[in-house]
């Protein structure tokens, strides 16, 4: 179907440059290029819907066993990212808000500015130069050592997790090792994005009346940060936090590439370069559905939380 | 002396209270915009990089020291400084100096071409939208919606895949994933200017739709859209350069940043200049625009603004 | 005169500034006054400092603003160079604060009854349990009919009327000795503003509290206050007492009361409030006791 709007023939893809007219031709009807366009978009609608991405040219597997396989390095390297972000960026936004002009909100200016100019792919390499090249304080690329590869029976296909519950220790350690850096790198990039928010939102309740009245009641400063401000942006915060948590999706195409990460971004591209274009897509909508779960789900949450949406 | 004075006069001029015309009005809003802009030091720095960068683009075949694409294989990956080539050599043995300033001219197409078509887009599409009202906007927004709903670096990378790898392509991909934005500014700016006396007047006058549209709802939405694609722009310069460095933007043997960066990945480990350089390129147009980006929406928006 | 050690509030020369760009300016402009066990009305156009003037006796100025005084004393107490964890002490037990609207003074997240029992448990040490049964002894007080329902609403589902009596409670129940009033009734209905009034007004004459009503309002001061200090641009230009009223002199205050229709005087036309940039410029009345 996508053979219709690309440059490039499936069906060469397919089975190479050097097969006769007739291999071509039944590979052609093979893969329905031989009925109507608006058919084929039809046929492939339908399978999406029933889980079926159709096979990948490249690994000769059904795409959606190929992202069953690698989703969950993303998810693992996005999760941890995210988490770096949240746990570092709000109580940075909130103190870069409460100590407004302080050199604290200066720091958490800077580090925005740099998050929003400079490109992550280049951020990933200079890291890497640095903590793994000169430092050696990380492992390098690719997500285990080659010694503990294929040790630990996958349960969730999240490494970290695996090799925590089977108890491998070493595995544990080497693969933290691995993910720390691109983890920090993305967490860096959604710290950027939290503590801003963060900061813009916490601004807004501060110089709001019930902050004044949480003073004259002779609170102190803490309280009114944390129990009365504070309160009153969760509810935003979770739909930042949601938003960072799918740019990080978004983002791990390129970090994956630099970290030799086997995820979904990984496989994307590498399936982009290769003209598999069954893969792509399928990996492609799967992001997306994930990214509109993502909203809707904030959003339920907002309805859920907000007294005033009740 | 005459040159002071009409300095001093035209500066009275411009600040007068009461201005005398519309044309004194206007000019004297935008000099007391440019006097907050420049009190602004960040956004001055921005502004100073941004222009540097666009005098080495359009000069770049003066300030060259070597053609960006002759290579030469006995002097490949030379450090920085090493017989005059300022940033070292690449891994073909092109001057990595010459082939930065060539890449700014790319960049700064590119985004020149983004921030012309996708505005554009947003435009048309909102103003209609806001302008029609009932089933066209209807149908209008929920597709703009759909848009906004997928991450826009995948969605590039999606429309790349169909229109084939290249640096119009690469316009064209990030323009598509990058007008809903601009559309739904533009909705909002004709929802609000719509039903205004004056447009009222116009169709009273026998004014069609078209005409209306582009001759009077337009001019009006201009000035919020340059706003947004100021901030926006460094947004896509990283994103061309994503392109770029995933092989899906301009080809080698352009001396896109981004494809550099992507050539210089293999030797970060021993030979860093490589892909270190063009990423500082890419870094500083990127702050600039940021800097300036806010800068102007101080300016113009000062409740959003740092003070 | 009494002896000045038994009024609640002293503040000598107190100054409100605001560093801007233009310089500093000053909100309020070297006003002295003092409250006894009464109740004070503090009148004057907006922009005049009366409100400043309510927010810098708690110290509650926003920065860069900054207060000064040659004297500020609370039951006795300098007010001007304690700490402010001495400060918070004395907000909400000594002085509380009424603001205008409920819709915005009260917090959208949390209980009624979360933020009530919160000003008690700040300044007394009580259980929960007791705290929740004087919460409602102090929302029936306010008037409220079902205090075991509305103790458990939030903000935005209580009228304006009710939300405004929730804040009388909530500020009332830590037991201060001073109450500050700052336009408490102009957002709400005037059906309801006089009940507001009422109610606050009997739950500081029976705790035998000083009050201060801040309002632009003339006529409803001088019906639930004393003492009267008209504001303008900053300084205190009359003081008179709220029965004397109508024998006020300063053209400013003269203005106000003839600015507004009366029942039984109407007049064709009403007058224009006629400014003269000369009181603008005449020294601050001073209010002391």
């Amino acid at each position: 179907m996508i053979g219709r709007v690309m440059p490039i023939d499936p069906v060469l893809a397919v089975i190479g440059e050097r097969a006769t007219q007739a291999q071509y031709d039944e590979t052609f009807r093979e893969l329905g290029l031989d009925r109507p366009l608006i058919v084929q978009f039809g046929i492939y609608v339908g399978n999406v819907l029933q889980g079926d991405f159709g096979t990948s040219i490249r690994t000769g597997q059904q795409v959606a066993d190929d992202i069953k396989r690698v989703f969950p390095a993303t998810l693992e390297l996005a999760t941890l990212g995210t988490l770096i972000g949240v746990f570092l960026g709000v109580p940075l936004g909130v103190v870069a808000a409460v100590r407004r002009g302080s050199w604290i909100d200066q720091v958490s200016r800077f580090v925005g500015l740099i998050g929003y100019s400079m490109p992550i792919f280049w951020l990933g390499l200079v890291g890497l130069l640095l903590f793994y090249g000169i430092l050696a304080w990380v492992a390098g690329p690719g997500r285990v050592g080659i010694f503990y590869q294929g040790i630990v029976e996958p349960i969730t296909g999240m490494l970290l997790v695996d090799s925590l519950l089977r108890g491998e220790w070493a595995v544990f350690k080497d693969a933290f090792s691995h993910i720390i850096l691109p983890a920090s790198l993305l967490g860096y990039y959604s710290l950027a994005y939290i503590s801003r928010m963060t900061r813009s939102f916490m601004l807004e309740q501060l110089n709001s009346e019930y902050v004044t009245t949480a003073r004259v009641k002779g609170l102190s400063e803490s309280t009114v940060i944390w129990k009365h401000a504070f309160r009153n942006i969760r509810i935003q915060l979770i739909t930042v936090i949601a938003l960072a948590y799918a740019n990080l999706l978004e983002g791990s195409v390129l970090t994956e590439i630099i970290f030799a990460w086997p995820g979904i971004g990984q496989y994307i591209t590498t399936s982009l370069l290769a003209n598999d274009m069954n893969s792509v897509l399928g990996g492609t909508i799967v992001i997306g559905t994930i990214f509109v779960c993502l909203n809707i789900f904030s959003d339920l949450l907002y309805r859920f939380f907000d007294p005033r949406s009740k | 002396m005459t040159a002071t004075a009409d300095k001093q006069s035209m500066r009275e001029w411009l600040l007068a209270e009461e201005p005398t015309s519309r044309r004194q009005a206007r000019a004297a809003a935008w000099y007391q915009g440019w006097l907050s802009f420049r009190s602004n030091t960040l956004a001055m720095v921005g502004l100073i990089i941004l222009v540097f960068l666009i005098l080495c683009a359009i000069f770049a075949p003066l300030l060259a020291t070597n053609d960006p694409f002759a290579q030469d294989l006995a002097a490949r990956l030379k450090p920085p400084g090493w017989e005059g080539h300022f940033f070292g050599t690449d891994s073909l043995g092109r001057d990595i100096y010459s082939r930065l300033l060539y890449g700014a001219r790319i960049s700064i197409y590119i985004v020149l071409l983004v921030a012309m078509v996708a505005p554009l887009l947003g435009l048309v599409i909102g103003t209609i939208s806001g302008y029609m009202g009932g089933w066209v906007d209807v149908l209008l927004m929920r597709f703009t919606d759909i848009f906004l709903a997928f991450p826009r670096l995948i969605l590039a990378l999606a429309f790349v895949a169909a229109l084939g790898a290249g640096i119009e392509n690469a316009v064209l991909a990030i323009s598509l994933t990058a007008w809903p934005p601009y559309a739904r500014i533009a909705r909002a700016e004709t929802l609000t200017i719509r039903n205004s006396d004056y447009i009222h007047a116009i169709k009273l006058q026998g004014a069609g739709t078209a005409r209306i549209i582009t001759r009077h709802i337009w001019p009006l939405c201009i000035s919020s859209l340059v706003i947004r694609v100021t901030l926006d722009m460094a947004g896509i310069i990283l994103t061309a350069a994503g392109l770029g460095f995933l092989g899906l933007g301009a080809q080698p043997p352009s001396p896109e940043w981004g494809a550099m960066i992507s050539e210089g990945r293999k030797y970060i480990l021993d030979y860093w200049w490589v892909a270190t350089i063009p990423g500082l390129a890419i870094f500083a147009i990127s702050l600039a625009f940021n800097l300036l980006g806010d800068g102007l929406r101080d300016v113009l928006d000062p409740k959003e603004g740092g003070q | 005169m009494t002896d000045a050690s038994t009024n609640l509030l002293d503040i000598e020369n107190l100054w409100v500034r605001f560093p801007t760009r233009n310089g500093i300016f000053d909100a309020v402009r070297g006003i002295s006054f003092s409250l006894g066990r009464e109740r004070l009305g503090i009148v004057g156009e907006s922009g005049s400092g009366k409100s400043m003037t309510g927010r810098a006796i708690l110290r509650l100025i926003r920065k860069p603003g900054f207060i000064t005084a040659d004297r500020m004393e609370m039951d006795g107490e300098d007010i001007l160079n304690v700490p402010e964890t001495r400060m918070r002490k004395l907000r909400g037990h000594k002085a509380s604060m009424i603001m205008q609207d409920p819709k915005f003074s009260l917090n959208p997240v949390m209980t009624v009854g979360q933020q009530i029992t919160e000003a008690l448990r700040t300044h007394e040490k009580v259980s929960k349990a007791e705290a929740r049964k004087r919460g409602l002894a102090m929302l029936d007080r306010v008037a409220i009919r079902e205090p075991e329902r509305v103790f458990d609403l939030y903000p935005h589902e209580v009228s304006g009327g009710m939300g405004q009596r929730i804040m009388i409670a909530m500020m009332l129940i830590p037991g201060p000795e001073i109450l500050i009033a700052d336009e408490p009734t102009s957002a709400l209905d005037v059906s309801v503003q006089l009940q507001v009034l009422e109610i606050m007004d009997e739950l500081v004459r029976e705790r035998g509290m000083g009050l201060i009503f801040i309002s632009h309002d003339l006529n409803l001061v001088s019906k639930f206050c004393d003492r009267i200090v008209i504001m303008y641009a900053g300084r205190i230009v009359e003081v008179c007492e709220a029965g004397k009223l109508h024998e006020a002199t300063h053209p400013y205050t003269r203005g106000l009361l003839n600015s507004v229709p009366d029942l039984e005087h109407p007049r064709d036309r009403l007058e224009v409030l006629q400014r003269d940039p000369a009181w603008r410029e005449a020294p601050s009345v001073s209010a002391l006791l």
